[in-house]
């Protein structure tokens, strides 16, 4: 592998990390706040990605559709938290398997009556459709290196907010302790549904900006989810920090592992969480 | 959580029902069409597969997302034991199905049964959908595509192609698996299974390695699972990577709480009711441009969150509400 092609695939895989950061960051979250298991979270990543193809061809723009989705998707994320998932908090974790098993299965058939189970591209905005020459023949799309800023850019907000504001205060105290939290006079309430929606809204967003990539296609939350599940296991439940290591770890086996050993690439990752488990039980950052 | 799973001792009034319901299946050839036998068929081999995931969920109290994994192997253990211009013999093909899968269930279970609670479901999950690219991605093991069996298995005394013959066999495996698993419960064994669920730490305190224990569980359950792909492979002729899928793993979860967990007998109530009401799904008809049937996802996703909501102990639980009440009132 030459210098040009070993820095795309290192793009890629940085890139594909920080995007399943994205996804994890919501679910560690809420699994390390709520103690909920959500197996609906990769229903909202396709959620994104639909509304990006829908409201673009809608309005003609990636980033009004962007901006319009985020809106729409932390709502229905705020509804399902006070109509459903409020009430799932104090449940078994089988209760709650059961409960997002079947909004998988209900969101799935939304997507189908709504938009129907064609598969669809969505256009990269004019703006960042370039590519950055780097050989002769090798280049690398400017919507790529544009979704990775995204994602970091979102990670620094993330990480600021929970250890730099009020807000993030409470949440960490909430995590930390409920009940006394709740004494104290924060309305811990308030706190989960605002952790749910942000949940909700960080994987919508995933799945928006993944869409001119990735096209838009039914049962794309499933695989996605998987791998979340792997990232926020070697990670640690809870742990941000770990989720955004954990995913560039997977995003980097993964990528590599695609182009040096592509017999058993779709099973290197699950190895590698294998080996987390053996080391450390509870994942790299168990908080 | 109380010290014994709900329903862990039958009354007398479920276990009259059940004594009926056997002698029900074992009449049922005598009035169904050849689908009929086959779909009830299908629902008595699901019914074991419920059964092993119970004895992880319903009395260990470890929650399994991945159990389907050891369902399809042993299905494939088939496929791959069956050349392709004879059938191969019942009696070597089934213990080696079975070991197959029992063997991967201790493989798995060395790394997943050191982990606890959400963890337990999500590394469940991750192992079982490696399993699942692992048959998905390689041609040589069928890909996405699957594998035929062309042949049903040879038991030589008796013949598995008579539809007749096939059905009594998988209602005799029904009948050895429930009164084995019942034995077991109240085994020492599965005492210790049972204070693992209630309370592990004092388990270990008590000096049972609970380790130990608990992959003893996972390697059985695994292989029971094993006998009932086995089964589901000889019966539709075909295996494919859906039947590991993480689907799969659901609807066995979801079989398992219907019916009520920790007695067995309600993980095969629970199976033949999830069984009959996705075939119902499936069947509805269109309203207008409205194909009900094809969106079943819909129906079940809202039956599943329903039962959730409203009757997290499931249908024996439900029945069992009942008898009570009818006896307070005699």
């Amino acid at each position: 592998m030459d210098f040009a092609n070993f820095l795309i695939q290192l793009l890629n895989s940085v890139q594909y990390g920080l995007l399943l950061f994205m996804l994890a960051a919501g679910l560690t979250l809420i699994f390390g706040i709520m103690g909920v298991v959500n197996l609906a979270h990769g229903s909202f990543y396709m959620l994104g990605a639909y509304l990006a193809w829908s409201l673009s061809s809608a309005t003609g723009s990636l980033t009004v559709a962007i901006l319009l989705g985020t809106v729409l998707s932390v709502a229905f994320g705020l509804l399902l938290e006070v109509v459903l998932f409020r009430h799932f908090y104090h449940r078994d974790h089988l209760d709650q398997v059961l409960l997002t098993f079947g909004l998988i299965y209900i969101f799935e058939e939304m997507r189908s009556i709504l938009w129907g189970d064609d598969v669809h591209g969505v256009k990269v905005p004019d703006l960042l459709a370039a590519s950055i020459p780097l050989t002769d023949n090798l280049s690398y799309p400017v919507y790529r290196l544009f979704m990775s800023a995204v994602c970091v850019l979102l990670a620094i907000g993330l990480y600021l907010l929970i250890s730099r504001t009020r807000l993030g205060m409470k949440i960490r105290a909430g995590a930390f302790n409920r009940d006394m939290t709740e004494a104290l006079g924060v309305n811990i309430k308030l706190i989960h549904a605002t952790v749910f929606a942000m949940g909700v809204g960080l994987a919508t967003i995933a799945g928006m900006i993944a869409s001119p990539i990735s096209s838009v296609y039914p049962n794309m939350g499933s695989q996605v989810l998987i791998m979340c599940f792997v990232v926020v296991v070697i990670g640690g439940i809870g742990s941000v920090r770990g989720a955004l290591i954990a995913a560039l770890l997977v995003g980097l086996v993964d990528t590599f592992g695609k182009v040096l050993l592509p017999q058993v690439a779709g099973m290197l990752v699950y190895m590698l969480m294998a080996a987390v488990l053996l080391w450390k039980p509870e994942g790299l950052f168990k908080q | 959580m109380s010290a014994k799973a709900h329903l862990e001792t039958l009354p007398r009034g479920l276990q009259v029902a059940l004594a009926l319901a056997f002698v029900a299946l074992a009449a049922f050839p005598f009035m169904a069409s050849d689908f009929y036998l086959q779909m009830v068929g299908k629902m008595m081999i699901l019914a074991i597969f419920a059964m092993s995931l119970d004895l992880l969920q319903g009395v260990t109290g470890l929650v399994s997302l991945g159990h389907a994994a050891f369902f399809g192997l042993a299905g494939y253990a088939l496929a791959f034991l069956t050349p392709a211009s004879e059938p191969a013999s019942l009696w070597w093909t089934l213990p080696a199905s079975v070991a197959a899968s029992a063997l991967a269930a201790l493989v798995i279970g060395f790394f997943v049964v050191r982990t606890h609670g959400i963890y337990f479901i999500m590394v469940t999950m991750a192992f079982a959908q490696m399993v699942f690219y692992l048959f998905f991605d390689n041609k040589v093991l069928g890909g996405s595509d699957g594998l035929y069996i062309n042949f049903k298995p040879d038991a030589g005394l008796f013949d598995l192609d008579n539809k007749l013959v096939f059905y009594y066999f998988t209602l005799a495996m029904l009948s050895v698996v429930y009164l084995f698993l019942r034995r077991l419960l109240f085994s020492p064994f599965g005492r210790a299974l049972a204070g693992i669920r209630v309370n592990e730490h004092r388990m270990r305190a008590m000096g049972f390695g609970t380790f130990g224990y608990k992959l003893a569980a996972f390697t059985l359950a695994g292989g029971l699972a094993g006998l009932a792909g086995y089964l589901w492979g000889a019966q539709t002729g075909f295996v494919n990577p859906e039947l590991m899928g993480f689907h799969m793993s659901a609807h066995a979860i979801m079989m398992v709480i219907l019916g009520g967990m920790g007695n067995f007998a309600g993980a095969i109530v629970g199976a033949f009711a999830f069984e009959f009401l996705l075939d119902e799904f499936k069947a509805l008809p269109s309203i207008g441009s409205f194909n009900a049937g094809k969106h079943w996802q819909l129906w079940m996703g809202l039956f599943i969150v329903g039962i959730v909501i409203l009757a997290p102990r499931g249908l024996l639980g439900l029945l069992e509400r009942v008898l009570r009440r009818k006896d307070r009132d005699a």
